[in-house]
């Protein structure tokens, strides 16, 4: 097997047993890279001289017997809306174009303490707004299993890095399935932890109360490795949980005792795909041949998730960008005599692209005086009922499975002339991220024409073990996930 | 015709804590530009705030401190704004949930007693400050953000008030609590203490307000005293007039004394107010609530009326006494540490404390003479004599030493020793052979001459009384 196609934790024992060095590997990684990434474009930049220096000092600690982080020598990418120091960090926007932050996010600090080395930032829908990665402001990534197709979005970079091998792992964020989707299109293991579980400092806000950094990697014990290293209570995020964090890696394995799965009708209705549909079915079938129960579920009240979706995310986002002025950092563009209203302007038009200003526009319309009950209020309480919906399942259910997107990627171009139709097939994942639940999604077969088709396993609130233990099981059952894309 | 005034006040005071209200940046006034920022307070991609408890207590305390409802689920939201000294062009504030909502703050307005209603209390932060260069061809402006993030609180009035006199008496009691209860230093200049207006003018006695005004950013008391008799005049001159007052918002021109429309009510911001998600909403505990309240020393009011009855001072003293709680304090001090009564103490401090520390503008806790060392001074009187004791006082104030060191060291002492009295008496009455003779002929101002002639010699040291004594005695055994 070539060694850029080892999972994180089999590079990892290479490297703890002095097999290889660290540096062999980042070289080797850097190697492919230059090869296969002006195919794909999935990173926005690269940072081969750090990781180069980071491989040898643990190297160095290696040699020297000192004690080794968890994550030692993993080389993993780190989508472009997480904060590193010292190394720009663009949000895939004109308006950040040049920013570099003087500090690190909270996952990137845990990285960086377990010794895991940062390659480079990876390209997203700009602001994590879109399903396609096509509203990047600098390029298109495309998906490894077919360049003509979109890899999914808005963590497309992130995703298409690890199934084409040029990152071992990666990190993204999730506010409305940006994890799970295009792990789902580009054919690997997408986490969305638990709303509160990992910190959101330092992860550039799109919508606070949905944002939640997730992980791309090739397996579930990777999924299970990295969850625990960038978990944990964050002083400097009052929404995060101070829940203890589990020991996820050693608790995956097993089988289960009358697993029960709940199944929505609402999840497989109208608007899915017909190959979809029949991966969903076969594994479902999977489970039950390993003695679980498949519940019958409904979700009342999930036909209204989109609409309540839409007008939350696009409320927070409006606000949350309103700091992009062009006053302390970033873009600005200004004539000299411009007032500073006329400098706004000229800024914000000229930096941001059409459907994060399409969503801005939005949110500030569904905020605006007259319109806030109408709208921000009761998608709240809309919000509130769909909470009840999944405590009531999660009654009678350990998990819900469901596809992670109605159909499988789509062509490059295709989706973007319709925005709505964009929004629409966020529609599986979109509610994991309004009840804040945990959600992974993992390879579940193939379409004919050979694009990878993604089962998402839905959890209760912090029990994320729950959720990695049944991907586990089908990960060993099937082994969808072994399958690489040929890029030649 | 004749007019109701009615107005309403929106108060801003910075709350003491060390640290600002989401980061732990320094709040401290005067350093240099920017030198007190971080991430979170310069509102940098990816940051979120955290909220500062002891800012939060400050406010219960002063919602409790003015009879507010303590609401027990408090939230924060979105004020969103677009102004350059607004790092996140939101501020955030409270809107939904305040802290604390219908309270008051009683007042005494010439020896009337009135209630001022507290529509809320609420907690929020405050913004950075914009410097303009001084050339006036100057084409930018420079921010400091050290002051963004602090935390300010707000405390929103009704429409209360009805004439000026009122609005001065509620600002200097609302002062009052608000440094009592030691949430606030109420620093004008350090522009820890602002104001809003909010008034409108309607015929007398009826039932509809006229529209309002809103005036903004009023940097001192005297600003929101002068801001309001300048509107009341200019609103009553319309009315007269026939015509209509706008509803709008005016800004006061300290220099010009006149306030100029900044924007009419229909170009006001719309906040587009939402719940605030980087922070959790806060179960307010009665526990909690209880042991803030334990803190809340007894305020002015309750206090005021304490001297009067307790003390036996006059009203109006009680009034100056309890201006500020140290100030009331350090009577009080006094008062324990004497047998003398009240009303003396009430009177040094009133007319030398006071003078005192008016002149060297300085605080009573920074004052020189602590309530022992003025008690001591006090109860020396008898001895030393009023003029002595007056003198010793201004020494100690310059000093810092007690009484009985500067009555030593400068040589005050009076003269008690009988017989040197008795020698320089003698002596007195040998070079006045007039006075003496007036005397023996019934005229008893003679004797003061005399007496007046010995203090003179003695610089005030000798005792009058007991001079006047011993020369009564020499007289009368002369022949
Ligand atoms: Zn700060």
């Amino acid at each position: 097997m070539l060694l850029h196609q080892l999972t994180a934790k089999q590079i990892q024992d290479n490297i703890v047993k002095r097999k290889i060095s660290c540096k062999e590997v980042i070289e080797d990684l850097f190697n492919r890279i230059n090869e296969k990434d002006s195919l794909i474009k999935a990173y926005i930049s690269l940072d081969e001289e750090s990781a180069l220096e980071r491989a040898r000092e643990i190297d160095g600690k290696l040699s020297n017997g000192e004690d080794l982080g968890v994550l030692a020598g993993i080389p993993i990418a780190i989508k472009d809306n997480i904060c590193t120091k010292n190394m720009k960090t663009t949000c895939a926007s004109k308006i950040l174009e040049n920013f570099i932050p003087p500090y690190d996010a909270f996952v990137v600090n845990n990285l960086r303490k377990e010794d895991a080395i940062i390659i480079g930032k990876t390209n997203l829908d700009e602001f994590a707004m879109g399903s396609t990665t096509e509203n990047s402001a600098f390029q298109i990534t495309r998906n490894p299993w077919n360049t003509e197709y979109i890899p999914g979005g808005s963590s497309g970079g992130s995703a298409a890095a690890v199934s084409t091998d040029i990152a071992f792992m990666a990190l993204g964020s999730d506010t409305g399935g940006s994890v799970r989707q295009p792990a789902s299109l580009c054919g690997n293991v997408g986490l969305k932890p638990t709303y509160g579980r990992v910190s959101r400092y330092g992860l550039i806000a799109f919508a606070s109360s949905m944002d939640q950094i997730g992980s791309f990697t090739k397996d579930v014990c990777d999924a299970a490795l990295l969850l625990r290293v960038i978990s944990g209570y964050d002083c400097l995020d009052s929404t995060c949980s101070t829940l203890e964090v589990e020991d996820y890696v050693s608790h995956i394995n097993g089988k289960f005792d009358g697993l029960r799965i709940g199944v929505p009708k609402e999840f497989f209705g109208e608007g899915i795909d017909r190959e979809v549909r029949n991966a969903l079915m076969n594994a479902l079938e999977i489970y039950k041949k390993n003695g679980a129960k498949l519940i019958d579920l409904s979700l009342p009240h999930c036909e209204y998730a989109i609409a309540t979706y839409c007008i939350i995310a696009t409320a927070e986002a409006s606000s949350n960008l309103a700091r992009y002025d062009g006053v302390r950092y970033g873009m600005r563009n200004q004539l000299s005599d411009d007032s500073i209203m006329e400098m706004y302007c000229r800024t914000r038009a000229e930096g941001f692209g059409d459907e994060v200003k399409r969503r801005i526009l939005l949110g500030n319309y569904v905020l605006s005086a007259g319109y806030y009950e109408a709208y921000y209020l009761k998608a709240s309480k809309v919000r509130n009922l769909l909470k009840s919906d999944f405590d009531e399942a999660f009654k009678k259910v350990d998990c819900i499975i469901s596809p992670t997107s109605p159909t499988v990627a789509s062509k490059i171009g295709e989706k973007m002339t319709d925005p709505l139709e964009m929004y629409l097939s966020d529609v599986y994942t979109n509610i994991a991220n309004l009840v804040g639940i945990p959600g992974i999604s993992l390879p579940c077969g193939f379409t004919n024409s050979g694009l990878p088709i993604g089962m998402q396993i839905l959890g209760r609130h912090f029990e994320e073990t729950q959720i990695l233990k049944v991907a586990k099981l089908f990960e060993m059952e099937t082994g969808f996930h072994l399958k690489k894309p040929e890029l030649d | 015709m004749e007019y109701d005034v009615v107005i309403g006040l929106e108060t801003h005071a910075e709350l003491d804590t060390d640290t600002k209200l989401f980061c732990g940046c320094s709040t401290a006034f005067g350093s240099e530009p920017n030198t007190q920022t971080c991430p979170v307070c310069l509102a940098l991609p990816g940051v979120l705030p955290v909220i500062n408890r002891k800012a939060f207590e400050h406010t219960v305390k002063t919602a409790l401190a003015l009879n507010c409802e303590i609401n027990n689920f408090v939230n924060f939201d979105r004020k969103n704004y677009y102004y350059p000294d607004l790092p996140k062009n939101y501020q955030i504030s409270q809107n939904y949930f305040n802290l604390g909502n219908d309270g008051f703050i009683e007042l005494n307005v010439k020896g009337k007693k009135n209630r001022i209603g507290i529509h809320n209390v609420h907690l929020e932060e405050d913004a950075g400050k914009l410097v303009h260069p001084e050339a006036s061809d100057a084409s930018y402006s420079l921010i400091d953000f050290n002051r963004a993030g602090v935390p300010l609180v707000e405390i929103v009035t009704k429409p209360d008030m009805r004439c000026i006199d009122e609005v001065e008496v509620f600002m200097h009691t609302l002062r009052n609590i608000l440094l009592y209860i030691g949430v606030s230093d109420c620093k004008m200049q350090e522009g820890s203490l602002r104001f809003e207006a909010s008034i409108s003018l309607c015929r007398k006695g009826a039932q509809v307000f006229g529209n309002r005004v809103e005036i903004k950013n009023l940097n001192s008391m005297k600003a929101v005293l002068k801001v309001l008799a300048y509107e009341i005049s200019r609103q009553r001159e319309l009315l007269e007039r026939g015509e209509q007052i706008v509803m709008e918002t005016r800004l006061w021109d300290e220099i010009s004394a006149v306030s100029r429309r900044m924007r009419l009510k229909e170009e006001s911001h719309d906040y587009r107010y939402f719940p605030e998600p980087d922070l959790v909403p806060i179960l307010v505990d009665k526990k909690n609530i209880e042991s803030i309240r334990m803190t809340i020393p007894e305020l002015p009011t309750k206090r005021h009326q304490r001297f009067v009855s307790e003390y036996l001072i006059s009203e109006y003293d009680a009034g100056i006494l309890t201006e500020s709680k140290s100030l009331s304090d350090y009577f009080e001090e006094c008062v324990k540490l004497t047998s003398n009564s009240p009303k003396e103490l009430t009177n040094w401090i009133i007319n030398d404390v006071l003078r005192v520390l008016n002149e060297k503008k300085k605080e009573i806790q920074d004052f020189n003479i602590s309530p022992k060392m003025l008690v001591e001074l006090i109860e020396m009187k008898s001895e030393i004599g009023g003029a002595i004791a007056k003198e010793v006082f201004s020494e100690m104030s310059n000093t810092g030493k007690d009484a009985p060191t500067v009555v030593r060291e400068k040589n005050l002492k009076p003269l008690s020793n009988t017989a040197e009295l008795s020698s320089l008496v003698s002596e007195i009455i040998g070079a006045n052979p007039k006075a003496v003779e007036d005397y023996g002929n019934g005229k008893e101002s003679a004797l003061s001459f005399l007496v007046g002639q010995s203090m003179k010699v003695t610089k005030g040291k000798a005792n009058p009384k007991t001079l006047l004594e011993i020369f009564k005695e020499k007289l009368a055994n002369s022949p």
